[in-house]
């Protein structure tokens, strides 16, 4: 890798995600005061996006993703209005999420949205990005499970949705296996084919501790948008903690606008009491990393597992091998219980 | 033993796996292709199965149907221009069935529903989905047991089974597949979710079907009638395969399925494409055999102004 690059000056817009990515972490259940609570904190300490739904985004409510305590409309009617300066945003993948949903929440103020697609599929984004164009909201074409796809390859994927009218194309690194050299490579190639005023983000997951490391170099390549979730309340280890990656950011003098000390208080004093695990690099989630699985199969798998006396590493191994994708949380327990036949725990 | 001809529209994945289906029907005959696109590698394969073409879609077909006897056509191209479709081919007689999420006519899965279509004399039916096929005998395998407010399928098709118009209009999929979750299967509300994953080599078409009951779930009764609707489903999917379950968690009621194809077209994994085109084909037998019979007369359905 290059020596680090003078980032000082350079200007990035921080996405929080705690509040949509942390709802995996908290089995969707964080009531609308907490809601209230963590996103005027956001708010109050300049950070300028805040993502708000339910953690697989729009339409998320089901059996599948489990149902959160409130609908997305009472979450957004909640907080939108108490804003400050910050823009609600929301999640939104194809296949779940319809563009009946994606109105619904613009009526209900929401503003900016990650259109997302596992990294291979963009072509199931055309409908919904361009229809986001048409409200007038802040269009994100977020490419899923990255590593799955060489960079060359995820350019072009990129560059598809940048043609359905996405301003800006993540790099979703939602296994947390991604090191520094696959998002520089991968930054690199977008940067190439995408037009000029086409922005690169990145959105990191901690499983192998790289989300600051993976951010800053996503930057260093010119990345000018960075998700990240204070506290690192998120799915698997979590997402790149914003406090810590705004701290790093202070000290390589990259421009945030957000104030470090209000966000250390916001995970010290809100976010740790709010989890009921720690939200860590743990035997669990480092599997994840290590075997590239997409992070929200963490908890399904520790339930799985514990449902049918099965390690859920092994389980998390197996859901590697099988080349599952996000979205499929249905097969984890069709999984575990083929593995609980094979190994005589079940009856066949 | 004579045959019903018939005209396939759109010569795409579902389009070229129903020539095969229909050559090996014996009430139906594939006699038409019909595209849009001149360079269309479709129509090449359509010609090379001895099938006669057009590329000026259905205008290019319409003075050809009463000469050549077409009685049933398939539409197997987008929701937007099915309408258009269905009523020039209605106006002269034309029964059709249409593969796209268009569901302007009845929706039909065949072990659930088709004798009522083949009795109500329809002359449009909608195939609803492959999701659609798949998953709604799992729904009503529960709801002719007993009372089910909710059922949730999830799909999970391989990426290289599913072609640039379904992509290109995901939402049009799931609105048709959770309406049918409800009006055919028999839930009260209902969801579909679909996945696309691009594994290589491609996995095949799995399906999860969740039904959450009214009342504590009779488990003996509901385990038998999933067992005798997978036997309804493999009598025109041989692939269709019960992998766990069903498995009864309160009153949820979870089915896990795999659907292997039979590899005419696409390979075994693309069971999402043969169980679409299967269905149509049972669905077009059904109304053949009634035709033949003299039970069904098809009428020229004026278009509504």
């Amino acid at each position: 890798m290059s020596e680090l690059k003078n980032l000082k000056g350079r200007k990035v817009l921080v996405h929080d995600m705690a509040l949509r990515d942390g709802m995996h972490a908290k089995r969707e259940q964080i009531s609308t005061a907490q809601m209230i609570e963590v996103a005027t904190k956001l708010d109050d300490a300049g950070v300028p996006l805040i993502q708000v739904s339910h953690g697989a985004g729009l339409g998320g409510n089901s059996l599948q993703h489990g149902f959160a305590m409130h609908s997305n409309e009472e979450y957004w009617d909640a907080v939108v209005p108490k804003m400050k300066q910050a823009k609600i945003s929301c999640l939104l993948i194809p296949g779940l999420g319809t563009m009946k949903e994606l109105q619904s929440a613009y009526d209900h103020g929401v503003r900016s949205v990650h259109v997302a697609t596992h990294c291979t599929e963009a072509d199931t984004s055309p409908q919904h990005i361009a229809y986001a164009r048409k409200l007038g909201m802040d269009a994100t074409g977020f490419l899923m499970m990255s590593h799955l796809n060489d960079p060359k390859g995820l350019a072009t994927q990129g560059k598809l949705m940048e043609s359905y009218g996405a301003q800006t194309i993540y790099i979703t690194d939602s296994a947390g296996y991604m090191l520094p050299n696959d998002v520089i490579e991968r930054v690199r190639a977008l940067r190439e084919v995408l037009n000029p005023e086409t922005e690169i983000g990145f959105h990191g997951h901690h499983n192998l501790g790289m989300g600051i490391a993976n951010s800053i170099a996503a930057i260093e390549e010119g990345a000018s948008r960075i998700d990240a979730s204070v506290g690192g309340l998120g799915a698997g280890a979590g997402n790149t903690p914003l406090e810590v990656f705004v701290a790093v950011c202070d000290r390589m003098g990259i421009e945030t606008g957000c104030d470090l000390f209000k966000l250390m208080d916001l995970t010290q004093e809100t976010i740790f009491p709010m989890m009921d695990h720690i939200v860590r690099v743990d035997r669990s989630s480092l599997t994840l990393g290590f075997a590239g699985v997409y992070s929200t199969f963490l908890l399904h798998a520790d339930r799985a597992g514990k449902k049918y006396g099965l390690p859920s590493r092994d389980i998390l191994v197996e859901l590697g091998r099988k080349k599952m994708i996000g979205g499929q949380e249905d097969m984890i327990e069709d999984t575990a219980l083929t593995m609980a036949k094979e190994r005589g725990l079940l009856k066949a | 033993m004579k045959k019903i001809k018939c005209a396939i529209i759109g010569p795409g994945n579902i389009g070229t796996d129903l020539i095969y289906k229909l050559k090996r029907s014996p009430v139906l005959e594939p006699v038409w292709m019909v595209g849009i696109d001149p360079t269309s590698e479709g129509l090449v394969r359509a010609r090379d199965m001895g099938l006669k073409t057009t590329d000026k879609g259905v205008d290019g077909l319409l003075p050809h149907v009463l000469a050549d006897e077409v009685q049933i056509a398939f539409d197997a191209t987008s929701a937007y221009v099915h309408k258009s479709n269905s009523d020039k081919l209605n106006a002269l007689g034309v029964l059709m069935v249409d593969l796209t999420p268009a569901a302007i006519g009845g929706l039909c899965v065949p072990p659930v529903n088709l004798e009522t279509h083949a009795k109500a004399q329809a002359m449009n039916v909608n195939m609803i989905s492959c999701a659609g096929q798949a998953t709604i005998p799992m729904v009503n395998a529960v709801s002719r047991i007993q009372s089910v407010k909710y059922a949730e399928i999830i799909a999970t098709v391989s990426s290289k089974s599913i072609g640039p118009g379904t992509r290109a209009n995901l939402d049009e999929f799931t609105y048709t597949t959770s309406s049918a979750v409800c009006a055919v299967g028999g839930a009260r509300t209902g969801k579909a979710l679909v996945i696309i994953n691009p594994a290589d080599p491609p996995m095949i078409m799995r399906n999860t079907i969740y039904s959450l009951t009214d009342e504590a779930p009779d488990q003996d009764r509901i385990r038998e009638s999933v067992l005798e609707m997978v036997k309804e489903v493999q009598k025109y999917v041989p692939g269709y395969r019960l992998v766990n379950g069903p498995v009864f968690d309160g009153n949820k009621v979870a089915t896990f399925m795999e659907v292997a194809g039979l590899g005419d077209y696409l390979p075994t994994y693309a069971g999402n494409l043969d169980i679409m085109t299967a269905a149509a084909a049972r669905t077009a037998e059904m109304f053949a055999t009634e035709i033949l019979a003299g039970r069904y007369q098809l009428k020229p359905v004026k278009e509504a102004a």
